[in-house]
């Protein structure tokens, strides 16, 4: 397969970018995404330019590392997955495929592809977290947890942190993030000691770090590479406005 | 002159060693602990755990980790689960099985107190990770849920989906993020550790690396520690993330630092078979696949030859037409049976000529049995996630038709040698986790990974480094404007000029496959002394090769990964190298490393306890110069070492 | 707890989302009263003059008035903030996310039809008539009783144009508040993935409602207007309101 693509360069976050074009040809429909990439960049090696500058690391969907706007979606066309887990099978031989960073205030470019998603772990540093002590915690059967409970915090959990949403969503929001986390951590007795000042915590420096608002549209769990629900974000409202009411 | 190697082993009776040496280590008081710095590098299960305990002992911790988030480390990929003696199934587990299961599994290669020391604090694990929040499978009395794994004839195996390892380092990420917030330690991500420091005789700190604006920094700290995951990249496939790498760990090593067992490296069977050149690497199938899926080949080489023109569909053959080979051998554990057994078998079968698909190296995993015994649901509520990866990258539903599965590249057992206390053999140097060569002798089993890296993090290390730190109570801050800092930066400021100098002809990436394919080749699944000493000679010419023809591109003052890869390469390079001469001394097959020519009669791995009862510990000399062996020997006070057996 | 509600992105959500119900809620009551002109004018002028320049009716207009400037102002500050948040440089190639409604990422262009709107319909019935008694005065810039709505209904939708610009408003409204429906109960939080068709669901079912309704009246009397006699203000307007 060939294929024409028309990517983001910007040499620092301090420069200007603007797209270029590349072609890449005899591509294997069963090379990933990225691997299609690697193609592109040892090629540019080899023609002495700068190979493209893009997240990756564990490539199977697992570390959040790889991000890409890819054709006008997060992570690519195709649904449920991370762009490391997309193959070029998903895409019509001769296609133009325009790949754009991360847009999102709070995720500013470092350099072509690669944003800072710093701003993830600050929101989590705020209070994504069960404050317990190495060592000082009861068994763990100790406090039964209804199975249903298990499974939903889980779902939650899946959460890669890589943050399709709030690149996808129209406000730059980062809710649905937030949501995984306050959400996985309230449905569980463990996490549900300090979720009223984690709930607290953590949409203030959301809020801080200049992430928009919710706007309800849906478009993040669309985008989300493990299908997170927006109901985690009903939660995470509810928590939030239970806590201030009780102030 | 030899390395020392004193492992520190306590004495007494092998379920007391640890408590005694508790014991006897030194503490340092709440107050002596503010002033001490500790400087961690990589942010996996290892990493994360021991910052998060030693920020909240009140050291000052620095945490380094390569990705843009610490939560990125590759411990998140691990699947299936982690072992804990906690005999919740009742089915007769306990500390002392779980440890003979650990140290068998190895083949009788590891330290008898160290591995016993993992079993014992394996439950304390998982009540501090439920503590934290960790989601792990339930039953619906509300009591955790155990499945079974690879080596084991109990259900000792914790899990949260098929993603364990996610969910555990997303528990010692959190624990990491709360001693951030409160101040005790601080993060750098997107850091690269090049150089560790080392000042009359002791770790004092390490040159760094910035990625994103590629300044060389210095830090200082009274004690260091390594936890940077293994090597399998040395083989350019592997199941590894694309920047796991062995460089922090090799720095050490050309320090000083004894390099431990290199060449015991695990291929796991339940991979996606290679598709093609221009692969980047293998995705792992979690081994809990093997407790409903039965491996198999054709009994017929018509029928392989049908099914690689694809004349006929895998499930087109009949039941008696397939070979269940590990059920066919080892009819105790069957598809069970420990990742190193099950490899080979699969090599066996495929060297056989039975493989499966185009390039003969596959072999079929089937849930057809397990589906008309369970159900369909059942079936996707336990493996759907890898079912749906599976399907995403091979277009091919294991509901409908079986996986093809081959081994790859995925843990390597080796690494820097620790003593009891898990300090290297340069004092205030600590090696963690993977890193380390220390719980898993020449094989480790399933989901014992998570555990050791969680143990070392949260319930050794924040212990042992006490011990030495307690003689630190009166050291000033560690000034990095010493010569030694002087020197190491410099070193690898030049280390980088000269790579960006040589302006070859081929890319990183290039020497890299190439290198990769001699490892695979003669350093892979079944070694023999020609193979190894090809091996040593062409990894040589290939890092010749390297020196003189690279090209990389960019400046070394900015986000160049070019860079970072070429650097990386570097100690593959030697890396390689050192895995070929360990495995050349060792002769003998041992749990994952397998010298063809040291096999039972029927193909089993053939030990000899007499000469081989050791960990070999290399000390580098220089790069083209051969490094020397020194033997730590593995007395087995308590444990009577057998023939590993599976079959009955 | 003051402020919450002004500087937290969650706060001024439950601002939109609280002034929201009202609003709906006040719509509800609102065309089922002007339903009331299409049965009996009468009537109808009887809750006019309910709703005259009584205090409560003048109080519960100004709450009124109070509840949209809010869930404006609201909205542009919400806007303002996401706008930013989105950073200065955009996409250059955006695609629809499967699921997600065209009326969620459009409700600021749809309000500001509904204020437009609004503004119209003031200027139709609301100076014409609460205005003009509050001022004192017993006959509006038509000429006609300020208490006499039906007639006024009659006389507006006699014309083509008023009736055109009214359907539009409508439709506006039908995206709007089909988004707005079930958002609002998202944004408190009682909602999950079991909910969601029902609230979806309902949210459909009352924003149509409240469309049907209210067009029900308007179409009605344009109709009347077509056919003379058979409008049922003329026993209030005496034939005269809209030229018959």
């Amino acid at each position: 397969m060939n294929f024409k693509l028309k990517i983001w360069r910007q040499k620092d976050a301090k420069s200007a970018g603007a797209f270029e074009t590349y072609e890449v040809k005899n591509i294997s429909a069963d090379t990933s995404f990225l691997e299609m990439l690697d193609i592109l960049n040892n090629d540019l090696v080899h023609a002495g330019k700068e190979p493209v500058a893009f997240d990756h690391d564990c490539r199977e969907g697992i570390c959040g590392m790889c991000s890409l706007h890819i054709d006008g979606h997060a992570h690519g066309p195709s649904q449920a997955v991370t762009t490391c887990q997309m193959y070029m099978r998903k895409f019509k031989d001769g296609a133009t495929i325009t790949i754009e960073p991360w847009r999102s205030a709070a995720f500013p470019v470092i350099k072509d592809l690669v944003v800072n998603r710093g701003a993830y772990d600050e929101i989590l540093q705020a209070g994504g977290f069960v404050s317990v002590r190495t060592n000082s915690v009861p068994d763990g059967n100790a406090i039964p947890i209804p199975k249903a409970d298990a499974d939903e915090s889980m779902d939650a959990a899946a959460c890669v942190g890589c943050g399709a949403c709030a690149a996808t969503c129209k406000n730059g929001s980062a809710m649905l993030f937030v949501a995984a986390r306050v959400s996985s951590l309230a449905k569980l007795p463990q996490g549900r000691v300090e979720g009223a000042r984690r709930a607290k915590a953590m949409v203030a420096k959301m809020d801080e770090l200049g992430f928009g608002n919710c706007t309800n549209t849906g478009a993040c769990q669309a985008e989300c590479p493990k299908q997170i629900s927006i109901a985690h974000i009903a939660r995470l409202n509810r928590e939030f406005l239970a806590a201030k009411l009780q102030d | 002159m030899a390395l020392k190697l004193d492992s520190k082993t306590p004495a007494g009776e092998l379920s007391q060693k640890w408590s005694n040496h508790k014991a006897a280590i030194k503490v340092v008081s709440p107050a002596n602990k503010r002033k001490l710095d500790i400087i961690i590098v990589g942010t996996g299960l290892g990493g994360a755990s021991a910052a998060a305990s030693l920020g909240e002992l009140g050291y000052n911790v620095k945490v380094f980790c390569i990705q843009d988030s610490p939560r990125r480390a590759h411990s998140i990929a691990a699947q299936g689960g982690i072992n804990a003696a906690k005999n919740y199934q009742n089915d007769n587990d306990s500390v002392y099985r779980l440890f003979y299961d650990t140290i068998k599994g190895g083949d009788y290669r590891a330290r008898e107190a160290n591995v016993y020391r993992l079993a014992e604090v394996s439950n304390l694990i998982i009540d501090q990770c439920v503590a934290q929040g960790v989601p792990f499978a339930r039953e619906y009395g509300g009591l955790l849920a155990n499945r079974s794994f690879g080596g084991a004839q109990v259900s000792r195996t914790f899990y949260a989906r098929g993603q364990t390892g996610q969910q555990l380092l997303l528990g010692a990420y959190a624990a990491l993020n709360k001693e951030i917030a409160a101040g005790s330690v601080k993060s750098y991500p997107r850091h690269e550790m090049l150089d560790i420091v080392v000042e009359d005789g002791e770790a004092k700190g390490i040159i760094a690396r910035n990625l994103v604006t590629g300044e060389i920094e210095r830090h200082g700290a009274h004690a260091v520690v390594i936890a940077t995951g293994g090597y399998g990249n040395v083989f350019f496939l592997s199941t590894n993330a694309m920047g796991s790498n062995g460089s922090a760990a090799f720095q050490c090593y050309r320090k000083g630092a004894g390099f431990a067992n290199p060449c015991f490296t695990q291929i796991h069977p339940t991979c996606i078979p290679i598709h093609g050149t221009q692969q980047s690497k293998l995705t792992l199938m979690s081994e809990s696949l093997r407790n409903d899926g039965r491996i198999w080949v054709p009994k017929k080489l018509e029928d392989v030859e049908a099914i690689r023109k694809g004349t006929k569909m895998p499930s087109d053959i009949a039941e008696e037409d397939r070979d269940y080979y590990l059920e066919r051998r080892y009819p105790a554990f069957g598809n069970l049976v420990p990742r190193d057994v099950a490899s080979r078998a699969a090599k066996e079968r495929c060297d056989a000529g039975y493989g499966v698909n185009e390039t003969g190296l596959a072999v079929f995993l089937d849930f057809k049995t397990a589906i008309e015994r369970l159900g369909k649901d059942i079936i996707k509520q336990r493996y759907g996630n890898l079912f749906d990866m599976y399907e995403e990258i091979t277009d091919v539903s294991p509901y409908e038709q079986p996986m093809q599965i081959f081994p790859a590249v995925h843990y390597t057992m080796g690494g820097i040698w620790v003593d009891y206390n898990l300090m290297t053999t340069i004092p205030g140097l600590y090696a963690i986790g993977e890193a380390n060569f220390s719980d898993h002798g020449a094989n480790r089993l399933g989901a014992s990974a998570l555990m050791q890296g969680l143990a070392d993090g949260y319930f050794v290390l924040p212990y042992t480094i006490g011990d030495y730190l307690s003689k630190k109570i009166q050291a000033p801050k560690v000034s990095t404007d010493t010569p030694a800092f002087d020197e190491a930066e410099k070193a690898v400021k030049d280390k980088i000029a000269k790579l960006f100098s040589i302006n070859g002809k081929q890319s990183v990436d290039d020497i890299h496959k190439r290198l990769g394919y001699i490892m695979w080749d003669n350093v892979g699944m079944a070694r023999t002394k020609e193979s190894l000493e090809k091996a040593i000679k062409e990894i040589q010419a290939l890092r010749k090769e390297f020196w003189s023809d690279v090209k990389v591109v960019g400046t070394p003052d900015s986000f160049n990964v070019e860079l970072e890869k070429a650097l990386r390469l570097v100690d593959y390079l030697e890396l390689g190298e050192l895995m070929a001469r360990d495995a050349l001394n060792r002769e003998e097959s041992c749990g994952g490393h397998f010298r063809s020519e040291h096999q039972t009669e029927d193909g089993e791995a053939l030990r000899h306890d007499d000469k081989f009862a050791y960990a070999a510990v290399w000390e580098y000399k220089g790069m083209d110069v051969e490094p020397e062996l020194t033997k730590e020997v593995l007395d087995y006070e308590f444990v009577h070492r057998a023939q590993r057996n599976y079959k009955d | 707890m003051s402020c919450f509600l002004c500087n937290s992105s969650l706060g001024k959500k439950l601002v939109m989302s609280v002034t929201g119900c009202c609003l709906v809620l006040f719509l509800l009551f609102h065309m089922a009263m002007n339903l009331v002109a299409l049965i009996s004018p009468e009537g109808y002028n009887v809750i006019c003059s309910l709703l005259g320049a009584n205090w409560y009716a003048v109080a519960a207009t100004a709450g009124l008035g109070a509840l949209v400037v809010l869930h404006f102002v609201y909205a542009f500050i919400l806007t303002i903030n996401n706008y930013r948040a989105r950073g200065t440089q955009r996409y250059a190639v955006t695609a629809n996310e499967p699921g997600v409604e065209w009326a969620s990422k459009n409700m600021l262009v749809l309000g500001v039809i509904v204020i437009l709107g609004l503004s119209l319909h003031l200027v139709h019935f609301w100076s014409k008539m609460m205005l003009v008694e509050l001022m004192g005065q017993h006959q509006n810039a038509l000429g006609l009783d300020p208490t006499n709505g039906a007639v006024l209904v009659a006389f507006t939708f006699s014309k083509w144009y008023n009736v055109a610009l009214y359907l539009v408003w409508l439709a506006a409204l039908w995206f709007h508040l089909n988004h707005g429906v079930w958002s609002m109960f998202q944004t408190v939080g009682w909602a999950n993935d079991t909910w969601y068709p029902r609230l979806k669901c309902a949210s459909k079912v009352v924003s149509t409602l409240v469309i049907l309704g209210f067009a029900a009246v308007i179409i009605g009397f344009f109709v009347f207007s077509l056919c003379a006699g058979a409008c049922p203000a003329a026993g209030v307007c005496g034939g005269g309101c809209c030229g018959h």
